[in-house]
């Protein structure tokens, strides 16, 4: 049997998608977290902050509760059912980091810990830094040049 | 007197060396699962008392070595050899574990397919006379390898439908030369097998990626031999999974071998858990089943003839991401009862 | 109407996520890239912005609106600083939800512990 052939067999092969039920899973989860957010968010407002101090300090609470819930192993556990609906928001961002810097805590403070944190989250801040940076060069181009 | 021949890629051992004793050791989920009553011994603590799940394994393999040797009645010094391997990166679950015992150590990799590996060459040592015991021995551990291949634990991660889940256990067979009062089940003869890459490259789908070898292997022992399938009572592979089990039958029949009596390491250990998908995996899964499922229904005649074909997905982590398929390999070992006689 | 909002949209960007995962091969590492990197691109476009003000948490909690976050301190700081605000706007603007996340990952791996999943 040739690889081709059998590329097209083990495609055949695999277990039925679960796309439907993997998708209604993330859409609650993602939303349930979203809508805690939004709750969170409105008490800061009611609490007298503006938009923006609103803001961070629902991503900073959500952050804090999501490593909270990753030390205790359940942010894994709701995460094997709900997919991206946890992956997906500042929490699963969240997650990525504190799950390696715990994990790795028996490699060292530094070389594991330390170093095994930007794992996941890294490449996330080095390509979204770039991304702004372009973006804001973009902005000064155009207004020096239309200027 | 010749002690060993060899047809095509198979060793045939006149004299078939004996697994004089043999050991299994699990972990919590393992004690969960259907073959729970097959092992020698479980620990419902996956730490196995450690700081760390390296050294976790490493006291899991080391147990399973000890009540090897206790269960047959052999002094360290009575074992020439000892062959192991595991999945830990530099094989260190083995080296650390035989650092307590002051046996003469050769380490293996061969991913999940090391105890076939182990048994067969130690076997042809055995035969060759030289050697007087060999411990023959295998080790996985689920957290072990999810820290070091896939993600942490605590991370938030999803498992494919194809995924396999690897077993926290352990397997450790003594192989002992035929003659000398020896008696226990046979190993009549060993396929080494060569590496298939049937370009494969999703690491969620082992058991794709290692079924073309099992067939490979199987296909080359049958036709070395001259020996149709159905004169085994059962062919045992090492966990092909259930997705691998499936396509391996394909193989098989484009191959045109028929349906034959095949079970999978990997299908049997936990059964149908839905947690595990396509069923589990790991040096220490078709070890584990061999020594606490497989070799005592030998022994006791309820199975007489039967092969031993253990699979391994030879890839890292690297070479996974530098985008190579995965090159898999199958070795196989012809195991039969203390009182079957050919003919 | 803002919590059924924050719940819809926030919902939906979690399930095209989930599509992602199921029907390509691309690992979370590169989907949460893929939607801090959308983010920007999106926010840029003054797509994201009138999203934001109809969901709210919607879609500030997704990743996506960490994206936006950037290209918003980005373009604060271009108008303020020149040229220089490019490189100090986005590091500046999602700083307290990275240092949070570092700190509290610190923080945890000193009290919690790996964790079995068997």
């Amino acid at each position: 049997m040739s690889s081709e052939e059998y590329g097209r067999r083990v495609r055949r092969a695999g277990p039925p998608s679960r796309l439907g039920r993997d998708c209604l899973w993330a859409f609650f989860v993602g939303g349930g977290i979203c809508t805690a957010g939004e709750a969170l968010r409105q008490a800061f407002l009611g609490a007298g902050a503006d938009a923006v101090t609103a803001g961070t300090l629902t991503s900073c609470t959500l952050i804090a509760l999501s490593a909270v819930l990753t030390a205790l192993g359940w942010y894994q556990k709701l995460a094997s059912r709900a997919g991206a609906g946890s992956l997906v928001p500042i929490t699963g961002f969240a997650n990525a980091v504190v799950s390696a810097a715990i994990e790795f805590r028996s490699e060292g403070r530094v070389t594991g810990t330390g170093a095994k944190m930007f794992t996941i989250a890294g490449p996330v801040i080095v390509y979204g830094t770039l991304a702004s940076a372009v973006y804001g060069a973009a902005l000064w181009a155009a207004a020096f040049f239309s200027s | 007197m010749e002690t060993a021949l060899r047809q095509g890629d198979t060793l045939l051992f006149p004299a078939p060396p004996v697994l004089a004793a043999h050991a299994a050791v699990g972990g919590k989920k393992e004690s969960e699962g259907p073959l729970a009553g097959a092992f020698d011994e479980l620990s419902r603590d996956n730490l196995f008392g450690q700081d760390n799940w390296e050294a976790a394994e490493r006291a899991l393999q080391l147990r399973a070595a000890r009540l090897c040797l206790q269960k047959g009645h052999a002094a360290e010094d009575s074992v020439s050899l000892a062959l192991a391997g595991d999945l830990q990166a530099q094989c260190t679950a083995s080296s650390y574990a035989m650092r307590e015992l002051g046996i003469p150590y050769a380490g293996l990799f061969g991913a999940c397919s090391t105890m076939a590996e182990a048994l067969g060459l130690g076997a042809a040592l055995c035969a060759g006379g030289m050697a007087r015991g060999v411990l023959a021995m295998a080790s996985g551990h689920f957290c072990a390898a999810e820290r070091q291949f896939r993600t942490p634990l605590c991370y938030g991660a999803v498992r494919t439908p194809t995924a396999q889940w690897t077993a926290t256990a352990a397997g450790c067979c003594l192989l002992r030369p035929a003659g000398e009062g020896a008696a226990g089940v046979r190993v009549r003869a060993v396929t080494l097998g060569r590496v298939q890459d049937y370009q494969v490259k999703d690491i969620t789908n082992m058991g794709a990626a290692m079924a073309p070898a099992a067939a490979a292997t199987l296909l080359r022992y049958l036709r070395d031999t001259g020996t149709p399938p159905a004169a085994f009572d059962c062919i045992y592979t090492g966990d092909l999974g259930r997705v691998g089990s499936g396509l391996l039958a394909e193989l098989l029949e484009a191959e045109g071998t028929g349906p034959l009596h095949h079970e999978d390491c990997g299908c049997l250990l936990y059964g149908h858990d839905p947690k595990v998908h396509s069923g589990a995996s790991g040096p220490g899964c078709c070890a584990s089943v061999l020594c606490g499922h497989i070799l005592p229904q030998l022994e006791q005649g309820a199975l007489k003839r039967v092969l031993f074909l253990a699979t391994g997905a030879l890839m890292s982590q690297t070479t996974f991401l530098q985008k190579e398929s995965i090159p898999a390999i199958a070795h196989l070992v012809e195991l039969a009862s203390p009182d079957w006689k050919e003919g | 109407m803002g919590y059924l909002w924050a719940f819809l949209v926030g919902g939906a960007i979690c399930a095209a996520g989930q599509l992602l995962i199921d029907l390509t091969s691309l690992t979370p590492a590169r989907i949460l890239t893929g939607y801090v990197v959308a983010g920007v691109a999106l926010s840029a476009l003054g797509l994201y912005g009138p999203l934001a003000d109809l969901a709210g948490a919607g879609a500030s909690v997704p990743l996506l609106g960490f994206g936006h976050l950037l290209a918003q301190g980005v373009r604060q700081a271009v108008a303020q600083q020149g040229l220089l605000g490019c490189l100090t706007g986005g590091l500046q603007a999602g700083a307290a939800g990275i240092a949070a996340s570092l700190i509290c990952g610190v923080a945890a791996s000193w009290l919690g512990k790996s964790r079995d999943q068997n």
